[in-house]
């Protein structure tokens, strides 16, 4: 009954062809995945099978190599004092940067319209910082600050600056755009604009990207620690090439921690505050 | 004067005024006292404390501070004005980048596809929610591990090599895109699939009629930005691990032949690739939508 009235419809030209459209679509789509896959696969030399047997290899080792023991917790206290170190490492650079990033990005948002060309020369400096990767601040400060805990402080300062630099333009234009609007008709000054507009309007977006920058950066400084023998990534690494795995395990598991406290603050942070 | 007229707008009578708030000084309060305000103080107060703490808690180990900011501006000078190679051949360097680009790609299409079936297992709108948080918690603590301790550990593991790269880089984008998956699928009108088992759709059915039409774009824009954040790792695991790539050669630059216009050349190259890299992905995003 319904099948003959569903025949019996008119249906239009194209109602079929959105079917057959997506799924040539589909088809395009997939091909050139494989495609790409198969070529990166090759550049690369990776293996297709050995990468799916590498996985239950590694599992079975980590479960047996990567296990803290009772000589791993023996070092625990220098571990955590690493872990503080890059824990508050990783919180001076975020508000320091999130401090500069902020008066910086007033610069170059549409809202506040200083000059189109300064706003231009923003977001390029911006751009700059955000695009050079970490690594690259990271070998350059070496050559002058050495292995020293402003390497890792700078080259992270950087990389957050330019992210947050675009964060923040973007926010600021988002959300205080009309407030902007209502407080220069009033006759406000640029800084009376910029404390009681545009500040408490975006000020929960900015805090909310704060958060997330500080859990980002405590994962590159594990990264950066590495290359400039600081914090807790130099620990992994010394651990790691002495084949001592079991404190090197204690090292993650703790990081881990200490990664997903933050991620849980955060989270709380901003079910109160957005 | 008993009423104060605002322009164009009702009178307000004076009991409003003097009902409102006021500090000490009598002037009226204008900040809302609210639960959401004080966290907000009381976060950047804290913030602001704790970035105090550090800069007092760092071991500078007698570091000449304004010495070492003149000298690195001198190299930044050397290195981003006079970019020059001299121990690669372009040829060289871009096999390099195409090897690192590659790895990000190998990781991502990986990561996508797992990151598919392990958001459907995931989200709250289409799955059974004790597996839903199963799958949450293990993610979350897969996504807490630096990807490059990942590759490291699997370095070890697989041996040096694209394999330890690409897979110690797949966890890491996997877990992140179920936790993006997820969330867009958990943002599509509960109403069309309720419509769809309404009507008896399988389940499958209304995975890919229904939850994954929806999701498409937002799904698209997560795996770029995953992308892109893929071919940054994959940079710096050839730095820190020797991973291979265009990484690899920066790290050779800095730290081994001390070739600041080496570095400056490679870095040029690195963030034109990252530029075009941006631009085609606006591109697709913009055609998906």
């Amino acid at each position: 009954m319904l099948d003959e009235t569903m025949k019996k419809a008119p249906r239009p030209q194209n109602q079929t062809s959105v079917f057959v459209k997506r799924k040539r679509t589909f088809t395009i789509v997939f091909v050139s995945v494989f495609a790409l896959f198969t070529v990166s696969a090759v550049v690369t030399n990776y293996d297709v099978i050995k990468g799916f047997e590498s996985i239950p290899q590694s599992i079975v080792w980590i479960a047996k190599n990567f296990v803290p023991n009772a000589q791993a917790w023996e070092k625990l206290p220098k571990i955590l004092e690493k872990l503080i170190e890059t824990a508050l490492l990783s919180i001076a650079v975020t508000v320091c940067a999130a401090v500069c990033a902020f008066f910086f990005s007033l610069l170059g948002t549409r809202t506040t319209k200083v000059n189109p060309w300064i706003s231009r020369l923003v977001r390029i400096v911006a751009a700059f910082f955000r695009n050079v990767p970490d690594v690259v601040w990271a070998i350059l400060l070496l050559f002058s600050f050495g292995q020293n805990i402003l390497t890792g402080f700078f080259a992270l300062f950087f990389a957050t600056f330019g992210m947050l630099t675009r964060t923040f333009i973007e926010t600021i234009d988002e959300v205080s755009s009309s407030c902007v609007e209502a407080l220069h008709a009033t006759g406000a000054t640029p800084l009376q604009t910029v404390f009681q507009g545009i500040i408490p309007s975006s000020v929960p977006e900015i805090i909310s990207w704060v958060m997330y920058m500080i859990e980002t950066n405590i994962r590159s400084s594990t990264l950066i620690g590495i290359l400039t023998a600081t914090g807790i990534g130099a620990l992994f690494d010394l651990y790691y090439k002495r084949m001592d795995y079991s404190a090197a395990s204690l090292v993650v598991i703790l990081t881990v921690i200490l990664v997903i406290v933050i991620e849980i603050i955060s989270n709380q942070i901003r079910k109160v505050i957005m | 004067m008993s009423e104060l007229v605002l322009s164009g707008r009702a009178p307000v009578s004076q009991d409003v005024i003097e009902s409102m708030r006021r500090t000490r000084g009598g002037k009226i309060k204008i900040a809302a006292q609210s639960k959401s305000s004080l966290a907000i103080n009381l976060t950047i107060f804290i913030l602001l404390g704790l970035t105090i703490y550090a800069f007092l808690f760092f071991d500078y180990k007698s570091i000449n501070f304004a010495q070492a900011v003149v000298s690195t501006l001198d190299n930044a000078k050397i290195m981003f004005g006079t970019p020059k190679l001299s121990y690669n051949t372009i040829p060289g360097v871009l096999n390099a980048l195409w090897v690192t680009f590659s790895l990000g790609v190998l990781a991502t299409i990986y990561g996508a596809v797992i990151a598919v079936f392990g958001a459907l297992f995931c989200a709250k709108n289409i799955a059974n929610p004790k597996v839903a948080l199963a799958v949450k918690s293990f993610v979350a603590f897969i996504r807490a591990v630096p990807t490059i301790l990942w590759v490291l550990i699997f370095t070890v593991a697989a041996g040096l090599g694209s394999v330890a790269a690409v897979v110690g880089l797949t966890f890491h984008s996997a877990a992140f895109l179920i936790k993006a998956y997820s969330e867009s699928i958990e943002t599509m009108d509960d109403g069309t699939i309720e419509a769809l088992r309404a009507s008896g759709a399988s389940y499958w059915q209304i995975v890919f009629q229904a939850v994954l039409p929806a999701s498409i774009s937002y799904m698209v824009a997560w795996t770029f930005l995953r992308f892109e954040i893929n071919f940054a790792n994959a940079l710096a695991i050839g730095a820190a691990a020797g991973a291979g790539g265009i990484g690899y050669d920066l790290f050779m630059a800095g730290s081994f032949y001390f070739d600041l216009r080496e570095l400056g050349f490679l870095t040029f190259i690195i963030v034109a690739a990252v530029i075009a890299l941006e631009v085609a992905a606006t591109k697709i995003k913009a055609k998906v939508r």
